[in-house]
């Protein structure tokens, strides 16, 4: 095992760690800002991957991958008006039931629509093949998984700390009772980050769909791996995402290569000593 | 007046099932229709209902559907429903090992045959065998255990193993490691990844590699075999690492999700829609036209097979569990895979495999049959019946 070994599966982590963070930062800063656990994330994701394998099929890959965030956005819309706006003042407990329920009414809707066999989602002409670095021949659509994770944290980033609106969010997160006081119209902010939210989960499920496979059941396998990431990490920030990405992603990667058989659980222990250590997670929102 | 008429009645009811043979035979049909396995169970529906109509149109029989979503608890509930509730006369379906394994004991005690059409652990028809449960599929190391020679007979020495880690990952992985060491090769690396839970396969992949093996073999189904398989291609292994396994990998039921990374790939299995008979190739043409166009798989061919051995036990005269049960045990008949029989001393399929290679065929994916391997029967493997 040479040095080329080791960057290949550095590589490996890195693009685990960026489609988790893909998935989770939409989760996370839906909640950092609406204290509110979309359990259906998950679900949201799996039809962001049939969406777009559905707009693939007949319009091609980059079709595919933008409509598939503004379809899911779309949904994410549907649903506050008609579920989450009414669940915003009932307890957690009820939140969390209702999205748990939902988990369960989207994938019968997706094997509705879509059927239970799985669909064809190939990488583009574009980004097929391999790349070759010092020797190292590494796929070109796992660079381009990364590349998609480290924008979205840039814009993210840009986002929150640059714009007014950022200001705004960080305002809410804060406190939405205050903002709310200095005039700031927490409800609509409240909407807008949800859908983004949901966009993201859609973006992640069009960029997954050609590294996996697109079935029904795939929102539900997901969903543990997000919500242990966003644990970790802290709920609520963006730092919190991609630092808990980044453990996820090198734990499962390096377990698989070093103790295969405790791969899965050595992410669970971490996760056991994190909830021990920083009850909150390693870098948890500000006030949340 | 009334209580004569309900007599008269019951006499003549009883009066009529002493003298019609043509009893109706009632099958408890257990599928998961929900769950991961959904797709499976709906394809081995489509395979039993062919088989019916082809096999026994004027048959008297009715079938109770129950899904079992997979879950060995509540499989075992609907199977108690079925066998107490409805009284069925004999149970076919399970898709799940792990339901199998649940359900022996009590289909074994209540005495009600039960013909499995897919869950391959070979303890159902090995170590806790019983003379009521009889397998239409598989067994693990029955499809695996030929591969051994075969690998090693095409120059290859060392080869890297693979597969999720549970029952049937750990089986077929052993079978094929048995009889590729008797052969004379060598595994030089050895991976059980979790099951269900591996989004990436490029660390094992990267191993594999870096092991100098010169092939993989290995057994994925379902999702993970079309994220291995297409994560197997995108590392550009294909020229330096040839893929071989059972043929799960590449199932004709979802190949086309693995599109053209699956070219090239030889496995093995006991059906593929290109065996070239007659049986075979009207079997595919009436699926086909009930289907949209699509073809068969394993899965249905376990359905249509079982279908067929249940007529053929009705029409010699069975029609109730114990009659059923003695009857399933001795069938034989030639099906779309060739000639297959029931092995008395494990109630498992006797059947003859075929080593087939995914190829293109213009804009899709076809089977193209390499070699078929000898009928094999599975070991008794403890089972004393």
């Amino acid at each position: 095992m040479d040095i080329s070994f080791w960057i290949l599966q550095l590589l490996n982590a890195l693009q685990l760690s960026m489609l988790l963070f893909l998935l989770s930062v939409g989760l996370t800063v839906i909640f950092g800002l609406m204290h509110f656990v979309n359990l259906a994330h998950g679900a949201l994701y799996a039809l962001g991957a049939y969406i777009a394998a559905s707009v693939a099929a007949s319009m091609g890959y980059w079709a595919g991958v933008l409509v598939a965030p503004f379809a899911v956005a779309v949904l994410g819309l549907i649903l506050y008006q008609f579920l989450i706006k009414r669940m915003r003042s009932s307890g957690p407990m009820a939140q969390v039931l209702v999205t748990f329920g939902l988990i369960f009414a989207l994938l019968d809707i997706t094997r509705l629509i879509w059927g239970d066999l799985a669909l064809a989602l190939d990488v583009p002409e574009l980004l097929a093949g391999r790349v070759s670095i010092g020797g190292i021949e590494y796929p070109v659509y796992r660079f381009f998984v990364m590349a998609v994770g480290l924008v979205a944290l840039v814009v993210l980033h840009l986002m929150l700390t640059k714009t007014q609106l950022g200001a705004m969010i960080r305002a809410g997160v804060d406190n939405d009772k205050m903002a709310a006081c200095l005039g700031i119209n927490v409800e609509r902010l409240f909407f807008l980050v949800f859908c983004v939210g949901c966009a993201l989960a859609g973006l992640a499920g069009a960029v997954a769909a050609p590294l996996l496979s697109v079935v029904p059941e795939m929102g539900v396998d997901i969903l543990i791996p997000t919500l242990i990431v966003i644990v970790i990490g802290g709920l609520g920030s963006l730092k919190g995402a991609i630092v808990g990405s980044l453990i996820y992603g090198f734990v499962q990667t390096f377990g698989a290569v070093f103790a295969p058989q405790l791969a899965s659980v050595m992410i669970y222990v971490l996760l056991a000593l994190v909830l021990v250590m920083r009850p909150s997670g390693l870098f948890p929102a500000k006030g949340g | 007046m009334k209580k004569v008429a309900i007599a008269a009645a019951l006499t003549l009811g009883a009066f009529n099932v002493a003298n019609v043979s043509a009893e109706t035979v009632k099958v408890g049909m257990l599928l998961p229709y929900s769950g991961v396995y959904a797709a499976l169970g709906n394809e081995i529906e489509a395979g039993f209902n062919l088989g019916l109509q082809e096999f026994g149109p004027d048959l008297d029989i009715e079938i109770v559907k129950e899904d079992s979503e997979a879950d060995p608890g509540k499989s075992l509930a609907k199977a108690r429903k079925l066998v107490l509730q409805d009284k069925v006369d004999v149970m076919t379906g399970i898709v799940s090992s792990a339901v199998a394994g649940a359900l022996r004991d009590f289909v074994h005690g209540a005495k009600v045959p039960l013909m499995v059409t897919n869950a391959g652990n070979d303890s159902i028809t090995g170590s806790s065998c019983s003379p009521y449960i009889s397998r239409f599929s598989f067994s693990n190391s029955q499809v695996n255990g030929p591969m051994g020679q075969w690998v090693y007979d095409q120059g290859i020495t060392k080869v890297y193993t693979m597969a999720p880690d549970y029952t049937a990952g750990h089986e077929m992985i052993e079978a094929f490691t048995k009889t590729f060491e008797a052969a004379g090769g060598q595994v030089v690396g050895s991976e059980y990844t979790p099951f269900r839970k591996t989004k990436d396969f490029g660390p094992y992949l990267a191993k594999a590699k870096s092991s100098g093996a010169e092939a993989i073999y290995t057994f994925y189904a379902g999702g993970e075999a079309i994220s291995f398989v297409k994560q197997y291609d995108s590392f550009g292994l294909k020229s330096s690492l040839p893929l071989m396994g059972s043929g799960f990998l590449t199932s004709p039921l979802y190949v086309n999700a693995e599109g053209p990374a699956a070219i090239g790939v030889k496995t093995v299995l006991h059906y593929v829609p290109t065996i070239d008979s007659d049986m075979n190739n009207s079997f595919v043409q009436k699926f086909q036209q009930l289907n949209e166009g699509r073809s068969p798989s394993e899965y249905s061919v376990a359905g249509y097979d079982a279908a067929h051995a249940l007529a053929l036990a009705i029409k010699g005269g069975a029609d109730d569990r114990e009659s059923i049960a003695a009857a399933i045990s001795k069938v034989s008949f030639t099906g779309p895979r060739g000639e297959v029989h029931i092995d008395p001393a494990s109630n498992n399929i006797v059947q003859p495999l075929y080593v087939y290679e995914t190829v293109a065929e213009g804009d899709g994916l076809t089977q193209k049959v390499l070699a078929q391997l000898p009928t094999t029967k599975a070991p008794a493997d403890g089972c004393s019946l």
